[in-house]
This record gives C-alpha cells, sequence and structure tokens, in this order.
C-alpha cells in the first residue's frame, strides 16, 4: 500500500503568479534533476506495486490504484527516450493533475528521487537551449538556475501531453503482438 | 442555470411528455374526460412553474394553450384530429421554449418566435373557440329538469369563486378595490379568503397575489354586470360565478375546478356556501359524540360511530347527497396525489453517483477483510465476514436498483414518433410495445435513445412497405413495428422489429464489394452480411429521405451500444421482415468476474461469458486449438498475446468463453475463481487498447484488467490472418517518441 509523503494543496492563484516566483518541485532522474511546476503536483506517494498494461508503449508503466482510483503511471525516463527507470528505495510516484473541468486526469510520473521544494525568480529562469539537452525541445520549458547549477524546468502540458500518449498508445496496440 | 430553473425545466419536460402520451391517448378515445384533465394538469404546472421563475415567453404561449384545453375540457369546443395535431405541435412549441431557457438565451430567436405566433394564431382562429371567448357560459340558469342533478340548493344568492393571479399586485391592481366595487353593486353575504396557495414566508415574493375568495353575494345585478367588476383583471384571476338557485350539478363542477389542496370536506362545502358555519358545527359534533342514544338502535350507532360527516350532513338533511360525493371524491383525490408525490424523491444523479462509487469501495474493502479473514484460519471471523459480505452484497443490489429506471418511458416516446412519421409517409404502422416494466440503469436508458430512435426510422423507412406493396404481397396493409425488451441471462435485451420487406441481401452483399468491405466470390453467411450494414459510411438506401439516412449511420448505432459494453444483432427474413436486437449488461458499474493469473498479473473475465474451465493437457502441438468433446476450440494465449514474461507453468487452464454463439479458450496459469468487480475506467489515455475493457481493484489494493472478451478474440484473429497474409515480420514497436 501507498503512503503519502507530502501531499500539496493546489489552488491557483490567479494572476499572482506572473512576477513573483514560483515554487518548484525538484527531483532526480538519471543523475540529472529536474523541476516541475507545484501547482500541477497533487501528491507524492512510495513506489509501490504496479500493474502492467499490455500492449502498450515502453514508457507507460502501467497503473496503480490510488485511494480507489486507477491512476495510469508514466516512466519519464523512457518518456526522453532512455532506459526505462531501475527501482531503487529512494524511487517515488509523482501524482501530477493536468487539464482543466471534465478533462481532468491524474497521471503518476515515476522519478529516482524527490528532492525539494524550491523558490525560483523568473529572473533565474533562461529560456531552453535549442539542442543539447537531450530531450525534446519542447519538452522544456526553462533552465533554472540555482546554486550555480541548471535544473531542467519541464513543461508538463507537453511532457504528460494526453493526446499524445492516447496516440502512441492507440499505435502500439495496433502493432504490438506477442513478438514483444 | 440556478437550481429552481433547472428543477422547472426537468418537471416541465415531464409534464410534457405526460401530456404528449396524454394526448395520442385522447386521439384514440376522444370522450375520455380523466385524460382531457391530465392534459390540462400539465399544461397548467408548466405555466404555473414558468410564472414561478418568471420566464414570461412560456407563461404567455402556454397560457393560449391552457385556455383552448380549458375550452375542451368544457365542452365549448369539440375535439379533432386536426386540433390534436395543433396541440401536440405546441406541446414540442414549449419544448423548443423550454431549451431556449435551458440555453440561458434571454428570449427565444426570431424563427421559434414566430413559429410560436404562427401557432397562436392557429389556436384562436379555431371558430368555434373564438366565439366562446367572447360569450362565456350562459348568464340565465337554464330551466330546472327533473333529474338527480336538477336538484336546486337552497341559497338565494350569487356564488362567486375568485382567485387572484400571482400578477395582480405588479400589474398595480389592488384586489380589495374590486371587492370594495363589487360591494357596491349588492351586499356580500358571506366571504372565505383562501390563502391556500400561500408558499412558506421565505418562498413567499412579497408582490405576488396567492388570494382566492369564496364570495356569497346578494344581488339584483345580472351575471354580465357581476363580470363587468372584474374586467380589469380578468386575463389575470380565475372567476367562477353561480347564480342564485343554481342545479346541484353546478357546485358538483365548481368543487371539481376549484384549485385547492387540502379542504376538508365541511369547509369546501361552507366555501361553496352551501352549507352554514353553523350547520358544520353541528355535523362536526354529530361526528365527534356519535353514540347519541335519541337516535334509534344499538346497530345504527355503530355505524353512526365511524360515519364521515359528509354522512351525517345528509342524514341531517343538510346538504343534498350529490354534493357529499362530489366533495368526497375531490377529496380523496387530493389525498391519492398525496400519496403518489411522496413515494417519489428525487435526487441529484450526481449524488446518487456518489453512493455507488461509495458501495463499490465497500465491495472492494470487503473482499479484502474476507481474504484476510481466511488466511487467519479464525472461523468465527470468517463467519462474521461473509454475514458482512452478504449484507454488502444485498446494500450493492439495493443501491443499483436506485438507478433502475423502467424502460416503458423511453419506449413510449415512439408513440408519437411513429404516429407523425408513419402520416408523413403516407404508411399505416401498428406500434406494439411490450416488456416496458423491463428495468435498466439510467444512464443507459438516456444513452439508448438515439441509437433506438435511429433504428425504429430505419424500420419505418425502410423496412416497412407501403400499404398498396404491401396488400400486393398478401400482407396487412398496415405494418406493424415491434418493440420489445426483456431480460435474458444477466444482459437485456431490447428488440425492434418489423414485418416489412427484410434486409435485401443481394443489394448489402453487391454494396459491400463496390466499398471494399467484401471481396467478390467470397462465401459470406447471411449473419455477416446483415452484420456489414453496421460498417461505416454503409447506406443502401438510394435516396436519403427526411426521415433516415441523414448523418449517423448504423456504425454510429453499434459504435453508441458497444459504448455501453453491449452489442446489436440483426436477423431478417425476405418479405417477413427484420429484427435488431439490442443486448445491454444490467448496469455499468458492477459486474461478476472470473479471476484468472497469468504469471504475476491477475486478469478478470466477466463471469456471463464464461462457459467452462478444463485443464490444457501437456500440448506440444503448435496450432493454436484443442479438443472440446469433438468441437475445435480455437485457443488465445494470454501469455503471448500480452507478452508477459516468464515461461508457462507445467499445467496451464482454459476459460472456455462464448461471445454471440461463437466459443473461444483463453489460456492462463491459474484459476482463481468468482469475484465481484467494480469497474473502474482506465482513463482517455487507454480508450484505443483493444481487448481489455477496464480495470478492477482487488482486495489486496492491486489493480486487475478486465478482458473484453470479444475484441481479444477479434484480435487474435485479425493478428493471425495478417500474418499469414503476408508472413513478413511484424511492424517494430515505436520504442521512442523523439521525433
Amino acid at each position: 500500500m501507498s503512503q503519502s509523503l507530502i501531499t500539496t494543496n493546489k489552488q491557483r492563484v490567479a494572476g499572482a503568479a506572473d512576477d513573483s516566483p514560483q515554487q518548484y518541485l525538484t527531483f532526480s532522474l538519471g543523475g540529472e534533476v529536474f523541476a516541475l511546476g507545484i501547482l500541477n503536483v497533487k501528491e507524492i506517494i512510495e513506489f509501490g506495486k504496479i500493474t502492467e498494461i499490455p500492449m502498450m508503449p515502453a514508457f507507460i508503466r502501467g497503473v496503480i490504484n490510488l485511494r480507489g482510483a486507477v491512476v495510469p503511471v508514466i516512466d519519464l525516463s523512457a518518456r526522453f527516450g532512455g532506459a526505462a527507470s531501475a527501482v531503487s528505495r529512494r524511487t517515488c510516484i509523482v501524482i501530477v493533475e493536468l487539464g482543466n473541468g471534465e478533462d481532468r486526469q491524474d497521471l503518476g510520473v515515476i522519478v529516482d528521487a524527490v528532492n525539494e521544494v524550491l523558490e525560483i525568480p523568473r529572473a533565474d529562469i533562461e529560456p531552453p537551449p535549442t539542442f543539447g539537452a537531450k530531450i525534446r525541445a519542447d519538452f522544456i520549458q526553462g533552465m533554472g538556475k540555482v546554486n550555480g547549477t541548471f535544473v531542467i524546468i519541464l513543461n508538463v502540458e507537453r511532457v504528460l501531453s494526453t493526446e499524445e500518449i492516447t496516440l502512441l498508445a492507440g499505435m502500439s496496440s495496433e502493432t504490438s503482438s506477442e513478438e514483444q | 442555470m440556478d437550481e429552481i430553473t433547472s428543477v422547472f425545466v426537468t418537471e416541465s419536460r415531464e409534464q410534457l411528455a405526460t401530456l404528449e402520451s396524454a394526448l395520442l391517448q385522447l386521439e384514440d378515445n376522444p370522450g375520455d374526460s380523466d385524460t382531457l384533465n391530465a392534459i390540462f394538469r400539465s399544461a397548467h404546472t408548466i405555466k404555473g412553474g414558468a410564472g414561478v421563475i418568471e420566464c414570461s415567453y412560456i407563461v404567455a404561449f402556454t397560457h393560449v394553450v391552457e385556455n383552448v384545453l380549458d375550452k375542451l375540457r368544457n365542452h365549448e369546443i369539440t375535439l379533432d384530429s386536426d386540433l390534436i395535431a395543433l396541440l401536440l405541435a405546441c406541446g414540442d412549441h414549449m419544448g423548443n421554449l423550454l431549451g431556449v431557457l435551458e440555453s440561458g438565451a434571454a428570449g427565444p430567436d426570431d424563427d421559434l418566435a414566430s413559429e410560436g405566433e404562427a401557432l397562436l394564431k392557429k389556436l384562436q382562429s379555431d371558430p368555434s373557440a373564438a366565439a366562446s371567448a367572447q360569450t362565456g357560459p350562459p348568464a340565465a340558469p337554464p330551466p330546472l329538469i327533473e333529474s338527480s342533478g336538477g336538484t336546486v340548493v337552497e341559497t338565494d344568492c350569487w356564488h362567486i369563486s375568485l382567485r387572484f393571479g400571482p400578477d395582480v399586485l405588479r400589474n398595480g391592481m389592488d384586489p380589495l378595490s374590486f371587492l370594495r366595487y363589487l360591494g357596491s353593486i349588492g351586499r356580500i353575504e358571506r366571504m372565505e379568503t383562501l390563502g391556500d396557495a400561500m408558499p412558506n414566508a421565505d418562498e413567499m415574493d412579497p408582490e405576488s397575489c396567492y388570494l382566492g375568495f369564496e364570495i356569497s353575494f346578494s344581488s339584483n345585478a345580472d351575471k354580465a354586470a357581476i363580470e363587468r367588476v372584474f374586467d380589469f383583471v380578468r386575463d389575470e384571476c380565475s372567476l367562477q360565478i353561480l347564480p342564485p338557485h343554481s342545479r346541484v350539478s353546478d357546485y358538483l363542477e365548481l368543487i371539481a375546478a376549484l384549485p385547492e389542496d387540502t379542504m376538508r370536506l365541511g369547509e369546501i362545502l361552507v366555501k361553496v356556501g352551501v352549507l352554514t358555519q353553523a350547520e358544520l358545527e353541528d355535523g362536526l359534533k354529530a361526528q365527534s359524540q356519535p353514540a347519541s342514544p335519541v337516535d334509534g338502535t344499538e346497530g345504527e350507532e355503530e355505524t353512526r360511530e365511524r360515519a364521515p360527516i359528509g354522512e351525517i350532513l345528509v342524514e341531517h338533511k343538510v346538504v343534498q347527497p350529490e354534493l357529499v360525493e362530489a366533495a368526497v371524491a375531490k377529496q380523496k383525490q387530493v389525498t391519492e396525489k398525496k400519496a403518489a408525490e411522496s413515494r417519489l424523491i428525487r435526487i441529484q444523479a450526481d449524488k446518487l453517483d456518489r453512493l455507488i462509487d461509495l458501495v463499490g469501495e465497500l465491495v472492494i474493502a470487503g473482499a479484502s477483510v474476507s481474504l484476510l479473514a481466511g488466511k487467519s484460519g479464525m472461523s468465527e471471523l470468517v463467519e462474521a465476514t461473509s454475514l458482512t459480505g452478504r449484507l454488502v452484497e444485498s446494500i450493492r443490489d439495493a443501491a443499483l436498483q436506485l438507478r433502475m429506471v423502467q424502460i416503458g418511458e423511453t419506449f413510449n416516446r415512439f408513440n408519437r414518433v411513429v404516429r407523425d412519421t408513419s402520416r408523413e409517409m403516407g404508411k399505416e404502422i401498428d406500434l406494439r410495445i411490450a416488456g416496458g416494466e423491463t428495468e435498466l440503469d439510467k444512464s443507459m436508458v438516456e444513452k439508448i435513445g438515439d441509437p433506438l430512435m435511429h433504428l425504429v426510422r430505419n424500420a419505418m423507412d425502410h423496412g416497412l412497405e407501403m400499404p398498396s406493396v404491401r396488400e400486393a404481397s398478401g400482407k396487412s396493409p398496415r405494418g406493424r413495428l415491434a418493440l420489445n425488451a426483456y431480460h435474458d441471462s444477466g444482459n437485456i435485451v431490447i428488440e425492434v422489429a418489423d414485418d416489412g420487406a427484410g434486409l435485401n441481401r443481394e443489394r448489402i452483399l453487391a454494396k459491400a464489394i463496390e466499398r471494399g468491405l467484401a471481396q467478390p466470390g467470397q462465401s459470406l453467411s447471411d449473419p455477416e452480411i446483415y452484420n456489414l450494414i453496421f460498417e461505416p459510411g454503409f447506406s443502401t438506401a438510394e435516396k436519403v429521405t427526411n426521415i433516415s439516412g441523414r448523418g449517423v449511420g448504423m456504425d454510429v448505432v453499434r459504435r453508441n451500444i458497444q459504448g455501453l459494453r453491449g452489442s446489436v444483432d440483426v436477423s431478417s427474413t425476405p418479405g417477413q421482415g427484420s429484427r435488431f436486437a439490442i443486448r445491454l449488461p444490467l448496469t455499468l458499474a458492477i459486474i461478476d468476474g472470473f479471476l484468472v493469473g497469468v504469471g504475476d498479473a491477475a486478469y478478470v473475465i466477466p463471469l456471463d461469458s464464461v462457459v467452462e474451465c478444463i485443464e490444457l493437457a501437456t500440448d506440444t502441438s503448435e496450432r493454436d486449438y484443442v479438443n472440446l468433446r469433438g468441437e475445435v476450440l480455437p485457443l488465445v494465449r494470454l501469455r503471448q498475446m500480452f507478452g508477459i514474461a516468464g515461461a508457462a507453468p507445467a499445467r496451464q487452464n482454459v476459460v472456455v468463453v462464448q461471445y454471440a454463439g461463437v466459443k473461444s479458450g483463453i489460456v492462463v496459469d491459474q484459476l482463481m475463481g468468482e469475484f465481484q468487480t467494480v469497474i473502474k475506467p482506465l482513463g482517455s489515455i487507454f480508450r484505443h487498447i483493444k481487448g481489455i475493457g477496464g480495470s478492477t481493484i482487488l482486495g489486496s489494493g492491486e489493480v486487475a484488467l478486465i478482458l473484453d472478451v470479444q475484441a481479444l478474440v477479434q484480435r487474435c484473429a485479425s493478428l493471425e490472418e495478417s500474418r499469414a497474409g503476408n508472413a513478413t515480420t511484424p511492424r517494430a514497436l515505436p520504442s521512442s517518441t523523439r521525433n
């Protein structure tokens, strides 16, 4: 059974976010540090038993039971084109809420370890590099400067784009067979 | 839209449905005054509700309709089929107006408004209606007739029943001034003020008038003069005037026409002026002190003891028996209506859904408890949990029952459709409805309406022939269309059957070949050919008519039904008709499942598709079929199909499943038994997945996938076909999302 470590209250403060520093949740994945806007993060849970869904692309790890709701879990490392993350003692699932109103969807994201919640001022965020980050440019919202190093701030709407994932899942379901 | 408006819209739609079905009933049976009253009540309720939410365009329209209905009710005009058609059209227009209100627009757009005006003009141009609108009931009482209803009531006063409309005050008129004016042409003998329409203090609108009066009035003025007093409020009040020495039957009508609900019999009579208060009190006294020894024998006392006040009053010769009967009938009506109302509770759908969700959680939690109890080996605990389990099961059934509604209402909608369409097409069609009491899930009833409508329209348009054609082929000129619903082994079957020409096998096949859905020379069975009509873009109708062939096709019908985890089948006999059978699961939320294991993963197979389980004989064969008591049973190997890691154990099992008459076997590692399953949707990102219908949560908290047997078997077949077809290596997986 997964246990809730941190639960953040997702309250959008309208208009206030523009100039004031925003809060980000940082986590490590394959040795690198990434950041997610805190407003999208619903909660963080311990890595538990994942039910695999057959005939799915590798980055869809499966589904988990989140207090009675069935939530899909995405392997970010595989989504970025790398190998599937190995599960360690510190592996967590970050539950991210996407979309508004009717299309609201919760997704779980596997990360190697959750670091901290940081405030990064606007001025300290650089535009994403056109190449060299080794992940798709549209996945990056910006590069945050924290203690002299760069943190990749992810564009959640693109990384976890429901339409794209649905499309890929559909394609995989069409083509995969017992040769998997 | 605020809450009160949405309640009004929902209720008014129900009233419109009642109105429509009653109008259709009336067409068959024009003299039925009960039905007419029901129609009037529906229109009146809508008008009243619209007044409450201040939706003036609905009030204005409905008012005119109500007037016409009122005249019908008073036999001032006669009912013919044209008028019924007109009233049906008015009902539709009211529905459209409700739609306008629902959409939040300020008022109907020009098209709708002009449509409304045209209808109103037609209604008002009805000659008999127009004439009677001017004159009203005759002023002088007709000569007395020697009949039971002809007894004269012994009062020498006019009786005036007056109900002010809610807008009287708002329009700047003071009810009191009318009464004062009335006093100037005669003497008000007695007056009862009726506050029955007054709502609770917090709901009351101080600008609305809720008052009504019953007035006993002595005057030498004639009826027209009395009516003239109320000229200014004529449109906004209901006024009934009975002349002195009226016949009893007039009073009976008046009693029936009074809108008040909770009047006690005595009060009604006092208010009508037949009785005085003193006479009523005498009667009441007699009722409360039954054993008056003066009044005769013991037996009589017995009856007296239970005698209702009406009888006592009659016995005392205070009122005529007819009057009492009418008043009793009204009182009874009121109580019956009350009882029917209290049997229904309106609940918001999401509250019900929440309850069912919670019950679902309870089922899951219960499964987990009984799992642990079984492991603990404590027999008392096991016993207690099994009792709890039984109760949870009953709660589950009861909760699901809450969502069940009868399909009859949906079916009855088609009366109108069939009536209108058959006239439009010049066909004669009888609609027969059976099994209307069959219950199914409310959300399913809502979603099945459109596919059903499509099938019915198709049957009328393409299935049933013109009367001349029918007669030529030796059939009755009246076509028969049957809607039927019944339960069948855990499913609900809804049938749409006609006795028309049947599906044209050759034309479907030709069309399918033209569309590339079938190969020429391919031998197809009849059911296979008939099922081709469900393919996208398939229409054999040469011409697109108003009735069918536009927009939605049979593929949409099938998709909608599959969306409800159902299926649709068609069978047809040339010249005898065709029959569409829609199969739906009883509920969308919970199914009985059969739990199986492959490797570490657990899967649920819907129990109603499982036929039996057998052990897979140690097979060395490459082929994926086994011999099931002489039958060839094709196998789906779940381990390979789903790419599950690990080698198969020495002993595997086969779950024999059946869908739409075809058996196949699913090869799994373990059989884990029956299991109640709450279906959890997998989320939109998995909507293209084939072979998996949903998920559920096991007692252990793990998620298990529910297999969609039909899709799984189809997928297996198509994979095999494509492999055999091009014998090339399958395309590689899109392993990365990099572009």
